[in-house]
């Protein structure tokens, strides 16, 4: 024993500050909170006006579309986050968007969740990110592809993000099953003025995931958001129709498999991620052109999906492919204007390649190409971006 | 709906019920790394229920907080990790998704290992133009068992906080680990004497507590900096700047690709060797005992 005594004594003496430095490290930064900035920026090409970019079939957000032509800067995002005590954790995402010279703030995701609820239970609270789906949940950043799915899009915009309550659970099984629900103001696209003493939509999902072996992971989830429309308006020629209907939904099938050799990402890993997305809508609808203002009744039936697999053939370089499609089957009755809702006979489809160089996990360069045959017009879209990531470090989400 | 909310209603029933779901009553212990799951069965027992979230064959800065691990995570009675930001990138976000407050920070159930062992290579600052450093030192602490002996006991302490009526199962077993693991420390210690001042070319920096304790010399490291691969320019110079040195063995992690080890083992005609660095990481190295003996035969230490 006496060996082991001197052995320690000495080192401890020595090192005695350290030691006493070193509690409570788990966050993961020696700051609280833990900061970190993200710089996200693209050069683009678009062989037509991304400002005439439309889908066959779909009346989208004001937001939605493309990234503008040439340099931009898409979304650059200050994040920071810590626990407030030992009961909440705290997040804030402020995002800087630079649109035609001027920098406009936003702030993207600003919440609380529990840190102690017995059961198992979460709760969280704020304005974030919702939980439907599988690529909802990831920030622009750190997607697989520069853009958004096309179905995501069409029927949210770019994601959907609304101010609300989660509450979740995580069963005590070894199986991976989480529930969930969120009541939400309804203030984003597709929902519209937060209707309903300010509940307008809700969402409930269900998540389910597991190890098949060391190499393979899976996922799967079921969401569905329900919403109410209380007046959304959407431009269309010469004018604007503005929506109105209660009780809608959206039901949304996730799946993602991932694959790295004996559960080892650092050389070679495998993505594949899909959605598939059902969107079910009615209601009333008033269209006004400088000459006329028409009432009507609209009846939406949407349908999309995306399929994508990413591959990291070799550390630091990735490969991926895409494809989009997406489809609608819309009635509008009593409105004499030209449908904005007619989808032309034709289904969105996308197709898009990717590849991307890590230099460290906090940096990433990513070159893009996509044929977008969202509307009759097709598209060649040509990206290269650039995300880096400085300060606290991310987190590797499955 | 009437379905969704009776099954609802079946699962908030099924965790209102106390010890619902354990199958017995043992301690659940989530151990981030192989060689804690091992320490844990060696106090714990058949007291305890170990769960090893990473293999010897991963590298366990790179692992993603997989459904897998989330669901073990909201099961556990007790979490024992390295820290000191080795399982940045996924710990937290186990801690956040599992919604588990026994093993919350500040809780007895959570025990990073990190803060009972003297840190070697504490930043004076942290730029990541240097690699991906690790403010709170240098996080791999296994390999020297002198830090292995001090979470013994850290562990031993805890599970009697947790498990309290098992005092008397985990004081003798703690009793029993730490002198056969100090007459096994003595032993390695006199094969290992051998060793000090050895020239080795390490692939990560993560030997450096193994270095400590042999008195190993390291030369140089094939990752320019910490987490970054090598280059094949970077190489060169490493090769340049060994002329003259007595480089006797370049040492890898099981998980590390053996090209850039290989192409220096030909350069200078000194053995590529996979050294474990954890329990599991090569056959023979199955518990904490014979992972030691597996990291000194591999080293050269065969005898005193």
């Amino acid at each position: 024993m006496r060996l082991l005594t001197v052995f320690w004594v000495i080192p401890l003496i020595v090192l005695l500050p350290t030691v006493g430095a070193a509690q409570g490290l788990f966050s993961g930064n020696e700051f609280n909170p833990s900061i970190s900035l993200i710089l996200d920026g693209q050069f683009s090409s678009y062989s037509n006006d991304p400002d005439d970019y439309a889908m066959s079939g779909f009346l989208l957000d004001d937001e939605a579309g493309l990234t503008s032509e040439g340099f931009s800067l898409d979304e650059s995002e200050l994040v920071v986050s810590g626990n407030a005590d030992d009961w909440f954790y705290g997040y804030a995402d402020v995002v800087f968007k630079d649109e035609e010279g001027e920098t406009e703030v936003e702030l993207e995701e600003a919440y609380f969740e529990t840190l102690s609820l017995p059961g198992g239970f979460t709760l969280k609270g704020g304005k974030f990110l919702s939980a439907v789906g599988y690529n909802n949940r990831f920030h622009p950043h750190s997607w697989d592809f520069a853009d958004e799915p096309l179905v995501y899009r069409a029927m949210f915009g770019k994601a959907l993000t609304d101010k609300g309550a989660q509450l979740r659970w995580v069963a005590p099984l070894d199986l991976f099953v989480e529930l969930g629900a969120e009541a939400m103001k309804g203030d984003s696209f597709p929902a519209a003025g937060g209707a309903n003493d300010g509940v307008g939509a809700g969402t409930a999902f269900v998540k389910l995931g597991g190890d098949l072996n060391q190499s393979n992971s899976w996922k799967t989830g079921f969401s569905w958001y329900r919403y109410d429309v209380d007046g959304r308006d959407s431009p269309i020629e010469d004018g604007r129709m503005v929506f109105d209907g209660d009780g809608n939904n959206i039901y949304i099938g996730e799946f993602v498999w991932k694959w790295a050799p004996g559960g080892n990402l650092r050389q070679r890993n495998f993505k594949f991620q899909t959605e598939y997305f059902y969107r079910d809508e009615s209601g009333r609808t008033e269209a006004e052109t400088p000459t006329l203002t028409e009432n009507g009744r609209y009846d939406l039936d949407q349908r999309g999906f995306y399929a994508q697999a990413v591959y990291q053939f070799r550390p630091r370089w990735r490969l991926g492919v895409r494809y989009d499609w997406l489809s609608a089957d819309n009635t509008l009755a009593g409105i004499t204007v030209p449908n904005p809702l007619d989808d032309d006979g034709r289904d969105p489809r996308r197709y898009t390649l990717m590849t991307d160089y890590s230099r460290s996990e906090f940096s990433r360069l990513r070159l893009q190409f996509a044929r977008d045959e969202s509307s009759s017009d097709a598209d060649n879209q040509l990206i290269l971006q650039y995300v880096l990531s400085i300060g606290a470090h991310g987190a590797h989400q499955f | 709906m009437n379905q969704v909310k009776l099954f609802l209603f079946a699962c908030l029933l099924y965790v209102a019920t106390p010890g619902a779901g354990r199958a017995e009553d043992r301690v659940r212990v989530f151990a981030c790394e192989p060689e804690w799951a091992a320490l844990a069965e060696e106090i714990g027992g058949d007291r305890v229920e170990v769960f090893a979230a990473t293999t010897g064959q991963q590298d366990v800065h790179y692992i993603q907080a997989r459904p897998s691990l989330i669901a073990r995570y909201r099961q556990a009675d007790l979490v024992i990790c390295t820290g000191a930001d080795l399982e940045a990138g996924w710990l937290p976000l186990l801690a956040r998704q599992a919604g588990n407050r026994r093993v919350a920070q500040g809780q007895p159930g959570l025990l990073l290992a990190a803060e009972f062992v003297p840190m070697l290579e504490v930043p004076v600052s942290v730029d990541r133009a240097g690699g991906d450093i690790h403010p709170y030192g240098n996080p791999h602490i296994q390999l020297d068992p002198h830090n292995i002996t001090h979470v013994a006991k850290a562990l031993g302490t805890r599970l009697i906080e947790i498990d309290a009526a098992g005092r008397d199962h985990y004081e003798p077993r703690l009793r029993d680990f730490e002198s056969r693991w100090q007459a096994a420390i003595v032993d390695w210690e006199a094969r290992g004497a051998a060793l000090s001042g050895t020239g080795i070319v390490v692939h990560h920096r993560s030997w450096v507590y193994l270095e400590q304790w042999l008195g190993l010399d390291e030369l140089g490291s094939l990752e320019p900096k910490p987490g970054s691969d090598p280059s094949a320019s970077y190489l060169a110079e490493l090769l340049a700047g060994l002329e003259g040195e007595d480089l006797k063995l370049i040492i890898r992690s099981a998980y590390q690709s053996d090209r850039a080890s290989n192409w220096l083992a030909s350069r200078t005609g000194a053995p590529a060797v996979v050294v474990p660095q954890t329990v599991g990481a090569v056959s023979g190295a199955d518990d904490l005992f014979s992972w030691f003996d597996t990291v000194l035969e591999r080293l050269g230490a065969t005898g005193p």
